[in-house]
């Protein structure tokens, strides 16, 4: 028994890496051809149809491409920190939940790496350490426009993680759980969190912008300032996961938004599909569910890239501390007035 | 008029500094309209040709490379006199002239022809001049829309004989067509 879980577990882990690798790649192709699009362009066509081939092309670019060491007393760390990043953006996707879950042979697999109960605390707390991959990277360069740029990285990505954190907290103060999966049940059917705690949305969409350093937040890498920012010194395969565990973490970003907000693996009718089609059939159509809503908020990422220039540096701040973050707070503030308006206006005497 | 409300375009306008209200300054009504404008696009029409595969339509006087004309017999036209090289701007045509032998009659057409009939490539510009010039309608331009193809080597790019004097298969076809 213990070891059918490991195998279970090593198999669904193996297939959630696959996808969130495969995924990332492909969104350095999407995102090119949205960019063409949007131009009125028609992006990469020429490797393989439709261009698909690219990520691999650009792939075997990268490989091939000289590993420079810059004169650095920190090369432990040099190396070090493209691996943090990469590492930290494909961590988070352990306590997804992608679907409800499949019986194989009598046997339940639910599809979530882990269930634990505090799995929001845990993605934070894996998304915070993101900013130590930034940040060593940047120092361990010895540049100063890394080290200035990485200083804006860090600095960026924990003014808006407030924001974020207090964006959450009406969300589960309305939810009641810090469990992922759970949350995801209690969207069912078109009951999706969006509809409860749409300026909760507006701000935690706004924030994730901000954590996964993407236009119109990308100011670690504002070229006309910082060269190429914190990577600007790497080169090769390490600069790849840099990128890489850019759109990797943009992936998760979009699970995430589509988890806690627009109601996970839920559809409407999931209970009629499971019920006449069998439980398989009615949850696999939630994971591509699930999927279709990531991919919309992946273009919705792209979208907003090709059309708002980048921020100044301090209406980024200003933005984070005087506007988001008074708003999340007047936000928990209704939404914990809406939950007791009944004991309230008993109390009031009404 | 003073100038510092003058405008030529009639779009000058008023650069404001007025400060930003709460939610303007959270941009969001903004970013709205921008993305608005973005999504547009998504669904226009590229115009972007696909170059290999699709050619773009030529005008009706396009002119294409030269080649070097023979007669109904297929006899060489050119005589090697040397006025298209005079009236080439580029100075892209260069030739040799060599008699002809008598058992060349059916080669070229008079006693003189270019033995060596070079146009380099790089430098014509295609203007036709050449062609105009031409006393015996030996060069010209033709509708050809085969463009000089890409090479490592700046030696491929000049054209000699070989490459620019018409297909004899061509000219005996021409004259079938005529008769």
């Amino acid at each position: 028994m213990e070891s059918a879980i490991i195998i279970e577990k090593s198999i669904f882990i193996f297939t959630i890496f696959a996808i969130t690798m495969l995924a990332a790649m492909y969104s350095t192709w999407a995102e090119r051809k949205v960019a063409a699009w949007l131009q009125d362009r028609i992006g990469p066509n020429r490797a393989g149809p439709l261009g698909l081939l690219q990520p691999l092309a650009d792939g075997m670019k990268l490989f091939s491409k000289e590993e420079f060491l810059p004169n650095t007393p920190n090369k432990f760390l040099f190396v070090v920190g493209p691996a943090i990043s990469m590492s930290v953006a494909l961590m988070t996707s352990a306590v997804i939940p992608w679907g409800d879950k499949l019986v194989i042979g009598g046997h339940e697999v639910i599809l979530q790496a882990t269930d634990i109960d505090v799995s929001i605390l845990y993605v934070f707390g894996v998304l915070s350490v993101g900013v130590y991959g930034i940040m060593i990277g940047g120092w361990a360069s010895n540049n100063k426009f890394s080290l200035m740029s990485a200083m804006r990285a860090s600095s960026q990505m924990i003014s808006y993680e407030v924001a974020m954190g207090l964006s959450l907290i009406a969300l589960l103060m309305m939810s009641g759980t810090l469990s992922l999966k759970e949350i995801s049940e209690q969207q069912a059917g078109m009951n999706w969190n969006v509809f409860y705690q749409p300026l909760g949305f507006i701000i935690f969409l706004v924030c994730s912008f901000a954590e996964t350093n993407r236009t119109p937040f990308d100011l670690a890498e504002c070229e006309a300032e910082l060269i190429g920012g914190y990577h600007t010194e790497y080169s090769s395969m390490r600069m790849g996961f840099y990128l890489f565990a850019e759109y990797a973490s943009m992936f998760i970003s979009s699970t995430i938004l589509s988890v806690l907000y627009f109601g996970g693996y839920n559809y409407p009718g999931m209970g009629w599909a499971i019920e006449h089609w069998g439980v398989n059939a009615g949850n696999l159509i939630g994971v591509a569910v699930l999927f279709i809503k990531i991919c919309a908020f992946i273009f919705f990422f792209m979208w907003v890239r090709w059309t708002i220039p980048r921020f100044r540096y301090d209406q980024l701040m200003r933005l984070g501390w005087q506007g988001l973050i008074p708003l999340a707070i007047a936000n928990i503030v209704i939404t914990g007035l809406v939950m007791v308006r009944h004991e309230l206006a008993a109390a009031l005497g009404f | 008029m003073s100038v510092q409300t003058m405008s030529l375009s009639g779009r000058k306008k008023e650069v404001s500094n007025k400060k930003m209200s709460f939610w303007e300054s959270l941009y969001l009504v903004a970013i709205v309209k921008g993305l608005w404008i973005t999504i547009g696009h998504l669904f226009t029409r590229k115009v972007t040709v696909k170059y290999p595969e699709e050619v773009r339509t030529r005008s009706a006087v396009w002119r294409g490379q030269h080649m070097l004309k023979r007669d109904e017999q297929g006899r060489e036209n050119c005589t090697a006199c040397g006025l298209c090289a005079l009236s080439c701007p580029a100075e892209a045509i260069t030739m040799t002239a060599a008699e002809r032998k008598p058992d060349e009659k059916h080669l070229y057409r008079e006693e003189k022809y270019a033995s060596v009939y070079e146009i380099n490539m790089l430098r014509c510009i295609f203007c036709g001049l050449c062609e105009e010039a031409c006393p015996k309608d030996a060069i010209y331009l033709t509708e050809s829309k085969v463009l000089v193809p890409a090479s490592y080597e700046r030696e491929d790019f000049i054209f000699g004989k070989d490459k620019l004097v018409m297909p004899l298969e061509m000219a005996l076809a021409n004259s079938k067509n005529k008769n």
